[in-house]
């Protein structure tokens, strides 16, 4: 096999992040700009909360007030929580499978630019002085070309579709690699929970991201264009993008919350030192969550007036729901009880995310109640209720797989004590922050107003609301500053950081080796390196001989590619045709190049995979 | 087990499913099509709620001409059924039949697509513009987007045909020739669709 020598360029420093295509380095990449990205969206949410702090306050105007809330919804779902998951997905997946990569290296590496790129594009907007401000959900005729005539939407339209192309291309890759690039043995139903949830998730991306992308186009092409899908005096419909905003919009927000309940049963059954309860009905609720998430879209679109029997098939629809959900929490109970417990980070953010997204869900059920969402709608109560579910969940989720997973990708622990006080401080401040505007919206203040009236019975809770968002900024920056103190310590996490890992990736080092399995591991369970064990084995058992592994080129066209998209986003936007068909251009010539040349990649072989272990 | 223990001449019996790399395309391009297939329901989603909504324009009625659009579906149906010789033919590695079905594949794609063009310049002249209501935008914007996936396909292929005879048929050009007849077949089925949707119940219904 050493006949082969093929010798491929092989850069160090920033070339090789830049045309890396190992998914370990590519979710770091995502974790880097995923966390980027939150900073900004959380500092957008702190000038938010401080504007609303007391009646009548000034700190924003109007205006910028709308711009905020817009780039703070946008940015949180698309570039923060989006990328962060995408950043556990490639960092763990193909090692809880006992794959060497996953199915599409090179794609992988794209779609990490076009999310990058168009998030980018996306927050230029605030450096061109036009923001988008319709809103996260950009509702026509506000967002169309009537109400909305500066460059701001145009901004969201074209960086949302740069960025979503990057997320369906992920979503694609990582469908193929669960289905074909498991380790033997590697059965569906001994797949680990987390790899099930991202599995699901992928399938969600795959299909309901290609309704947002004809969303965008139709309100490019009307904004650009001239179009009339939304230009109701040329007979289009506003209520046409309310279906297709939400026919996405929904699955987007099972998109984002299964991983997380699939980085929980990792982490409550390792810190438990137990199986993951009912592993087969938590299977079966995600797949019914993801199936019954294409189908209550209009729950959003109650106060539309879509009629009664209409809202009372979406409100029903929407009920069941909370039935799988159900099961899942009580298998996350039934996990915790009787078992050893430790409270690590991770295991703390874990616990306390099954009360917080309980609360989530409870309100979710009462918002599913279509009279009563009359009541609710468009109040601070919707505000508490999703950020129950998308802070108190997805994000607690995210905060537990990091701390969790941490040793795997860097080979460092993070402080645990550090760990600790972020915890605490951001468990404390999220429900400071959220719990009181439960009561604000049921008492009427209406969200997405920059102000408010002296007198109303306001006053108080939304000064303990700020409160509370001072300490979740706080919790974020214990968060960063860990990260810092961490890198300066040496890199010396044991494979199996926590000593109670369960599944594949803690059979190898940390961080892991370029081709992550020296010989591909037999699977002969569920909890695949928890029964080796507890038979007394210190290794997988190899599914093949030690021999050269083939691994693919890196490449700096996933980047080049990216950046002439970007480049073709501007020129249409600015009405500039050539320069957007120049862009055009530059991406078309890498796909072309891409096709021509064909990547024979490099093969390392069994002498050199000893050293240079860490990658 | 890499690509190039096959030498050309003895390619296995599916050259395009020999590598765990090909038959990842192959499982990645279905996937893509799953999400194609949203996509294209999308716009028809669009398409059917917008298109009684005519504004000062023509109407479907007025405009479809069938004789015209059936000649353009005859077109692509055989297409499609030259694209299955090419990939019986790769089964049977005959290189020279493959490439003369995928160029015959190409010629009536290439047809296809002017009569399309022809088409939509006869409509804007009896005055169905891009911009005239959401009936013509929508109806531009669903027959343009499966115009546009025609005219990439004639694009890929050709590319690939030029790589078949660079590089001969091997493991690694094989999955090419077979994915891009997937998205043949594919563009095919939408345009069923879009014959049907569009234009029958544009003559029945307008």
């Amino acid at each position: 096999m050493a006949a082969h020598g093929h010798t491929v360029k092989r850069y160090t420093g920033l070339m090789d992040w830049l045309t890396t295509v190992d998914h370990k380095k590519i979710g770091i990449l995502y974790m880097i700009a995923g966390l980027f990205f939150f900073l900004i969206g959380g500092l957008e949410a702190v000038v938010i909360r401080v504007q609303l702090m007391k009646p009548m306050n000034d700190v924003v105007s109007s205006d910028t007030f709308n711009e905020l809330i817009t780039m703070h919804g946008t940015t949180m779902i698309f570039l923060a929580a989006m990328p962060l998951l995408f950043a556990l997905m490639n960092a763990v997946i193909p090692l809880q499978i006992g794959a060497r990569d996953v199915a599409f290296p090179f794609l992988n590496s794209l779609g990490f630019w076009t999310f990058f790129f168009g998030g980018v594009l996306l927050n230029l907007s605030w450096f061109a002085g036009t923001v988008p401000d319709a809103g996260w959900t950009s509702y026509v005729p506000l967002a169309g070309p009537t109400y909305n005539s500066g460059h701001g939407v145009d901004y969201y339209v074209i960086g949302l579709q740069i960025a979503g192309i990057g997320t369906l291309l992920g979503g694609i890759n990582f469908m193929a690699t669960i289905i074909n690039m498991r380790a033997p043995g590697l059965s569906f139903m001994r797949l680990p929970m987390f790899t099930w949830t991202i599995f699901i998730t992928s399938a969600l991306i795959v299909f309901a991201f290609p309704a947002l992308t004809v969303g965008l186009v139709a309100l490019m092409f009307d904004r650009l264009f001239h179009a009339n899908f939304f230009e109701v005096a040329n007979g289009g419909n506003e209520v046409l993008w309310e279906h297709i905003f939400w026919v996405f919009g929904h699955p987007e927000v099972y998109i984002l919350i299964v991983p997380a309940f699939g980085v929980i049963s990792e982490v409550v059954s390792t810190f438990s030192r137990k199986r993951l309860f009912g592993y087969s009905s938590m299977v079966f609720a995600t797949v019914l969550i993801a199936f019954l998430g294409f189908m209550v879209w209009a729950h959003h679109m109650f106060t539309t007036g879509l009629g009664p029997v209409a809202n009372g098939l979406f409100s029903i629809a929407t009920m069941l729901i909370a039935v799988p959900t159900g099961v899942k929490i009580f298998n996350w109970l039934f996990t915790l009880w009787g078992g050893s417990i430790r409270f690590t980070t991770a295991s703390l953010f874990a616990i306390g995310f099954i009360p917080t997204f309980v609360m989530g869900g409870v309100t979710g059920v009462m918002l599913a109640s279509a009279p009563a969402d009359y009541q609710y709608h468009d109040t601070y109560f919707v505000v508490a209720h999703f950020h129950y579910v998308i802070v108190g969940g997805l994000i607690f989720g995210i905060f537990s797989g990091l701390h969790y997973w941490w040793p795997k990708m860097f080979g460092r622990m993070l402080n645990e004590t550090l760990g600790k006080i972020t915890f605490w401080t951001f468990f404390i401040g999220f429900h400071l922050t959220f719990f009181i505007q439960h009561f604000l919206g049921l008492l009427g203040m209406p969200r997405r107003v920059y102000t408010y009236l002296d007198g109303q019975g306001f006053n108080n809770m939304n000064f303990i609301s700020t409160i509370g968002a001072f300490l979740m900024g706080i919790g974020t920056i214990a968060f960063l500053l860990n990260i810092f103190i961490t890198w300066s310590k040496p890199r010396n996490a044991a494979a199996d950081a926590w000593e109670d890992g369960r599944s594949l990736e803690w059979s190898i080092p940390s961080p892991p080796p370029e081709y992550n399995f020296k010989q591909t591991p037999l699977v002969r369970g569920y909890d695949a390196w928890w029964k080796e064990k507890m038979e007394g084995k210190t290794a997988m058992t190899p599914a093949e001989p030690v021999g050269s592994i083939h691994m693919p080129s890196p490449s700096i066209l996933p980047l080049i590619m990216s950046l002439g998209l970007f480049i073709a986003g501007f020129g249409f936007m600015y009405d500039r045709l050539i320069v957007g068909g120049l862009g055009l251009l530059i991406t078309f010539a890498c796909m072309i190049l891409r096709s021509l040349y064909d990547d024979h990649g490099f093969h390392i072989e069994p002498e050199d995979q000893d050293e240079g272990v860490h990658a | 087990m890499s690509a190039h223990d096959h030498l050309d001449g003895q390619l296995p019996h599916e050259p395009e499913k020999a590598t765990l790399e090909a038959r990842n395309k192959i499982l990645g391009f279905w996937i893509f099509l799953g999400a194609e297939t949203v996509l294209f329901g999308t716009l028809f989603s669009a398409f059917l709620a917008l298109r009684h909504n005519i504004g000062d324009g023509p109407t479907a009625n007025e405009l479809f001409q069938l004789p015209m659009v059936f000649a353009a579906t005859m077109l692509l149906l055989t297409s499609s059924l030259t694209s299955v010789f090419a990939v019986q033919s790769l089964h049977h590695h005959k290189k020279n039949a493959m490439v003369g079905w995928l160029v015959v594949t190409i010629v009536l794609g290439l047809c296809f697509l002017g009569l399309e063009i022809y088409e939509f310049w006869h409509y804007v002249h009896e005055g169905h513009g891009f911009t005239t209501s959401a009936f013509s935008s929508s109806f531009y914007t669903l027959v343009g987007f499966h115009g546009a996936h025609v005219a990439f396909g004639v694009l890929w292929i050709s590319l690939i045909i030029g790589q078949i005879f660079k590089k001969g048929l091997t493991v690694v050009t094989a999955p090419k020739v077979y994915i891009s007849a997937i998205y043949w077949h594919f563009i095919d089925v939408v345009w069923v669709f879009i014959f049907t949707v569009v234009y029958l119940m544009g003559k029945v219904g307008g």
